[in-house]
């Protein structure tokens, strides 16, 4: 590579630019039949063939949060690294909770911005459905504080009943209007190839028949069955390189434009007002800072509604939306896919599913595929430049916010 | 008389008059209306039918079900076992779940089996309801015994009723751990899980009239019938 050119794909302040060449994703569901490594040598695999190569990858990342207790198996990187054939590539494991995958993304910007590599394959699973549905919960709450939350019963789905109680005296909310959330996301993940749950719900089934209080009944009041994402296996995969290399590849690249991340609280009720997501605030503020624009320039987001709450919450954290406002969007199709600012067009947690520490893999799967106009039919978004993925670890305590943008 | 006829009301058990299963429906997430009626015993060829394919389905425990199911309703068509009922849930006019059980005696009920084949919609949590409430509010039977042969069943029926166990008392279906459902727990729970709109409009109910069959299974992939 001449220097001119290689100066030429770096940023205004120097930094190496870094761009996504391939995307894979397993189908989200229930894959107990096959083994987690297995599982992520799939979408790892179409990743590679997405970028059209089948070798040269220097690092391998992996994102997982729990592969020691829910399958018994450590060392699933460098189990992929061998099942893949792709010895002596680097190979680490990143776990954060929920937001690995993300985790894991920006650790492989880091290592290519670094100048250390310049290829890295990035691949984020989780298997779940192996053991129960509340060996699942319990799992997953285990990110909870060990001493003032977890021995409380505090699990996942209570913390975010809580959280839209909160919300709910705050601004109004009513659960009616959490269903219409859910209606959304279900309608775009009956179209999207990957999602776990491809069933359209409508507002007459969940919310408004006689019978809904039945057919979608409580799991933690105020939230409901289908206010909550399913318990899912699955993976996704990206493979990453510096864009001065980006031409040998077969796809244009999607460019990371951004990336933040922030902390708070490991204890919620540390935090001064609950309600306040500051971690998913930091965290997009960094993202578009790094990216030079502002909310304003995001053509479409996929956030972590893992419950359909956090789906309202981060879009107002982001910026899109004022405190409490969100809803008023939604009302106005102005988050559908043909709306103004389309959310979760892949189905988002809710409804594609949420095998935990693929999720944010699978979000930046879908920025890419959106960006280069190649999601299906019925939830493609118009013209977009710039995407948005929020990935939520814990109760909003580390959280990782992406921006991608179409060269 | 002829002896094949006389030796066939020997082997015939008795039955007992049994009040009918009143149709219901129920709106579904989906916005779909499922109709939950009682199956004729005319009908229970096209039943076994729906339940055929999915006696090799080991995932999710489908094939034991299946192959119990088919047995049972085969003995309730050719007279075999005493004072079975079976309830079938039709959207459209197709097959989406199926229930049945039997009465013991006018006090005691016995929960035979409950399948869906059309999944995501919890159609057989709806069809189990449904048989819970035959026995409890219909037939005013005191207590019925459930035993559940998948994780899927146990979640449903024992930890959602929080049925009570009564481990010493065989169930008609083999050594499984029994549980029952008695008067106090089904009321507790019917508010929770129990639902349905009577009586079902003409037009909705003439929809299940004729039974069809599933085109397709999502537990076989590529299945087509």
């Amino acid at each position: 590579m001449k220097k001119k050119q290689l100066l030429k794909e770096k940023t205004s302040n120097g930094v190496r630019k870094v761009g996504v060449v391939g995307i894979g994703h397993t189908k989200f569901g229930n894959l107990s039949d096959y083994e987690l490594v297995d599982i992520m040598a799939y979408a790892s695999l179409n990743a590679m063939e997405d970028a059209g190569i089948d070798g040269g990858i220097d690092q391998v990342i992996v994102g997982n949060m729990g592969a020691g207790m829910l399958n018994h198996q450590t060392g699933i990187e460098s189990a992929l690294v061998s099942t893949l054939n792709l010895e002596p590539a680097m190979a680490e494991l990143v776990s954060n909770g929920p937001a690995s995958g993300s985790s894991a993304f920006k650790m492989g910007y880091m290592a290519i911005v670094s100048g250390m590599v310049d290829v890295v394959l990035v691949t984020a699973g989780e298997q779940m459905r192996r053991v129960t549905g509340w060996e699942a919960t319990d799992f997953v709450a285990t990110l909870s504080h060990p001493e003032v939350e977890y021995p409380y019963g505090l699990t996942l789905p209570a913390f975010a009943a809580m959280f839209t109680r909160a919300y709910m005296a705050k601004y109004g909310l009513t659960e009616r209007q959490l269903s219409l959330i859910a209606v959304k996301d279900h309608l775009n993940a009956e179209k999207n190839p990957f999602a776990h749950v491809q069933l359209p719900v409508t507002m007459e089934g969940i919310a408004d028949s006689c019978h809904a209080s039945v057919v979608n009944s409580y799991v933690s009041e105020p939230l409901r069955l289908y206010h909550m994402c399913p318990v899912s296996d699955g993976a996704s995969s990206v493979v990453m390189c510096a864009m001065d290399g980006a031409a040998r590849f077969k796809k244009k690249p999607v460019r990371i434009a951004g990336i933040g991340s922030a902390t708070d609280t490991h204890c919620v009720h540390n935090r001064k007002d609950p309600l306040d997501l500051k971690a998913v605030r930091l965290a997009a503020e960094m993202a578009y800072k790094m990216a030079g624009i502002g909310p304003q320039d995001i053509s479409f987001a996929e956030l972590h509604d893992a419950f359909v709450i956090l789906e309202l919450c981060l879009a107002e954290e982001v910026g899109f939306f004022e405190k409490g406002k969100a809803i008023e969007a939604a009302e106005k199709g102005e988050t559908e896919v043909s709306g103004r600012l389309p959310i979760n067009p892949s189905g988002g947690l809710k409804a594609k599913g949420h095998p935990v520490g693929a999720t944010g893999i699978s979000q930046i799967h879908e920025l890419v595929k959106q960006l280069r106009s190649e999601a299906e039919k019925g939830r493609q978004v118009k013209n977009p430049k710039y995407g948005l993925a929020i990935n939520f670890g814990g109760f909003g305590n580390n959280v990782v916010a992406t921006i991608l943008a179409k060269e | 008389m002829n002896i094949a006829y006389e030796l066939e009301m020997k082997l015939r058990p008795p039955q007992k008059e049994m009040l009918p299963y009143p149709a219901k429906f129920i709106t579904m997430a989906s916005g779909e209306k499922m109709v939950i009626r009682q199956a004729k015993r005319e009908e229970i060829p096209l039943l076994l039918e729906v339940i055929e394919p999915l006696i090799k389905v080991e995932k999710d425990f489908y094939d034991i079900v299946a192959a119990r199911f088919y047995a049972e309703l085969l003995g309730f068509f050719r007279y075999r076992v005493r004072d079975e009922y079976c309830l079938v849930g039709t959207i459209d006019g197709v097959v989406t779940s199926i229930c049945n059980g039997r009465l013991v005696n006018d006090d005691l009920g016995m929960s035979y089996h409950t399948m869906t084949i059309k999944r995501g919609l919890r159609c057989g949590a709806q069809m189990f309801a449904a048989k819970m409430e035959y026995h409890i509010e219909i037939l005013n039977q005191k207590e019925v015994f459930i035993v559940a042969e998948s994780p899927i069943g146990f979640r449903r029926w024992m930890i959602e009723y929080q049925l009570e166990p009564r481990f010493h008392v065989q169930h008609e279906l083999g050594g499984v751990p029994t549980y029952v459902l008695t008067r106090d727990l089904y009321f507790a729970a019917k508010e929770r899980l129990v639902t349905g709109t009577r009586p079902v409009p003409e037009e909705l109910l003439k929809t299940s009239d004729t039974l069809i069959l599933p085109e397709e299974y999502p537990q076989i992939p590529g299945w087509h019938r």
